[in-house]
């Protein structure tokens, strides 16, 4: 196995994220964190307890989750669309390394990238309103799940990307309606049967109740079917990635 | 010199049905400069990705060291340097990061030295800390050199190395190119300038839709397919060639000022003495005489000429 050549590209990424820290830590914290402010702070006393827990603390989770999915996506996608946009994806593709090894190095690094910023959210929300975590272990297994999932994801749509402008139309009007409509500030149980019902065909749905459990030890759905959730697109995700690869689609001629 | 690389019967055909290689078979010695010729699109920049893994070949198969460019490829790339005829560079890198990002990704153990020497020796050292936006086409290009060396490769490949640089930097690169060889690298270029395939190679390979149309080595080439001129120059202009000199196939040029006669110079008989006293005879007096050989770029010409033919019928 190449190791060297999974942290050279590890490093390289993590080099760019830390030469570009307004744009890639600065910006993610400073606008979730003013969701904390809004809807802790400001008007979330005003609102009803959800789950038995204030408005403020419950919408915790669904935020972290909001921005370590979003951060994942586009750290992740952005790492493979740039070298394909200058061209150097060339290096890679005559390198010694497998697939195995170019994806680990590109993930690792966004899912360490939206650790950072998730995790740094956690910090700051605590500032702010008052929260518990139950289970400290799984919310952290939960967040690297959560991460390196969406990475993957991040990693397909930047193959796929040919512009900039696809690169951010997925996790624009698909990714983040997902996560906004996935239970982030709300719990299933306040929709009427019906939208619950199509509520539960939103795949996040699984991601962000599992995650709250972490928190306060109640879920819209049972833990089990987010675990079964992160497996099916885990691997759905790394079976299109195999393939790419395979095939040489978007990457090689 | 024994093969470093073997090439058998590779063929290339795009997903629009474009055959770009159409059975290609070659063999390039250890330690040799092969210049490959070709116009654009005839296949060259295509057999140099399939070698280096950048394109999938269709079918045949590529040995580099031995190795197998699919089943064996970490062992055969880690031999290869590849420098492509674009310049492709993170123009927010900084030139050492650049070039030991490439000796991390072919997982080579770090080795500053080693690399401070390759940028002293491609003149870089000194903009070593500089970002790479801010150097000029030149010096890019000479990054790319340094990231295809800076993992120690036996076998570079350099795509049109001095497309678009000025002939100054051009004269430069083949200096670079001449100290790489010394130190025993293998190198094959493509290239639309014949005068560097002149200059540098040891062997010419033409390529033309997607076929090699030869392998030779060049001063090889260029004594078995070369033609001189030998031109007389009168002392007052003609009009015509005298009817005595016609047998001689003579061109008249500078408005009647000269004559030209093209003679294979691999002949015993040239004929020379014999067309001199005749051109004594027919009257003409002569000024002077001027001799010239024809160069790999008139091979190259007449290659490629004789090849559209020969696909047109």
């Amino acid at each position: 196995m190449n190791t060297r050549a999974m942290v050279t590209i590890y490093r390289n990424e993590m080099l760019r994220f830390f030469r570009t820290l307004t744009q890639s830590f600065l910006s993610p914290v400073v606008s979730t964190s003013l969701y904390f402010v809004v809807f802790g702070a400001a008007i979330g006393n005003q609102m009803e307890a959800m789950q038995g827990t204030d408005y403020g603390a419950f919408i915790v989770p669904g935020l972290v989750m909001l921005s370590v999915m979003t951060q994942s996506i586009s750290a992740a996608s952005f790492g493979i669309y740039f070298p394909k946009f200058i061209r150097t994806t060339y290096e890679l593709l005559s390198a010694p390394i497998s697939v195995f090894e170019i994806v680990c190095g590109f993930v690792s690094a966004s899912v360490t990238k939206a650790l950072i910023v998730g995790i740094f959210i956690l910090l700051l929300a605590e500032l702010i309103v008052d929260y518990r975590i139950e289970y400290p272990l799984y919310m952290l297994a939960f967040l690297l799940l959560t991460s390196v999932c969406f990475a993957l994801m991040g990693f397909i749509i930047g193959v796929w990307a040919e512009n900039f402008e696809q690169l951010q139309v997925i996790p624009l009007m698909l990714v983040t309606p997902l996560v906004i409509l996935g239970g982030s500030f709300y719990s299933l149980s306040v929709l009427p049967p019906f939208w619950q019902t199509v509520t539960l065909f939103n795949p996040v749905v699984y991601l962000i109740s599992g995650f709250r459990w972490t928190f306060f030890g109640q879920a819209d759905v049972p833990v089990i079917f987010s675990l079964i959730a992160f497996g099916i697109i885990g691997s759905s995700c790394l079976a299109v990635i195999w393939w790419i690869f395979r095939t040489g689609w978007r990457l090689k001629a | 010199m024994e093969d470093i690389v073997t090439i058998k019967d590779v063929r290339k055909t795009y997903a629009d049905g474009f055959e770009a290689l159409k059975g290609i078979s070659l063999n390039i010695k250890e330690g040799e400069i092969l210049a490959l010729l070709g116009p654009n699109g005839a296949g060259k920049t295509t057999l140099i990705s399939a070698i280096c893994g950048i394109a999938r070949l269709s079918s045949g198969s590529v040995t580099v060291g031995g190795f197998d460019i699919i089943s064996q490829y970490r062992k055969a790339r880690s031999l290869i340097g590849l420098v492509p005829q674009e310049i492709a560079l993170d123009p927010f890198a900084r030139v050492m990061h650049a070039v030991r990002f490439t000796r991390g990704v072919f997982g080579k153990r770090k080795n500053d030295a080693y690399l401070e020497e390759l940028l002293k020796k491609l003149s870089l050292w000194d903009k070593r800390s500089s970002q790479l936006n801010t150097l000029s086409g030149g010096m890019r290009r000479r990054v790319m050199i340094a990231k295809a060396l800076s993992h120690e490769p036996r076998i570079l490949f350099l795509d049109e190395p001095t497309a678009g640089v000025d002939v100054e930097l051009r004269r430069d690169m083949w200096k670079t190119v001449a100290a790489l060889k010394a130190t025993g690298v293998t190198i094959i270029l493509t290239t639309h300038f014949i005068e560097e395939a002149e200059a540098m190679a040891d062997r010419v390979g033409v390529i033309m839709n997607g076929r090699l149309l030869l392998v030779q080595e060049k001063n090889q080439l260029m004594q078995q397919m070369g033609q001189k001129e030998l031109e007389i120059q009168l002392n007052e202009p003609i009009a015509t060639i005298p009817s005595d000199l016609v047998e001689y196939g003579l061109e008249l040029i500078n408005n009647g000022r000269s004559l030209v006669y093209r003679y294979d110079r691999n002949r015993t008989r040239k004929g020379i003495r014999k067309l001199l006293a005749d051109v004594s005879a027919a009257g003409l007096v002569m000024q002077d005489l001027k001799t010239r050989q024809s160069s790999l770029e008139d091979i190259f010409v007449d290659l490629i000429a004789a090849a559209e033919t020969r696909d047109l019928a």
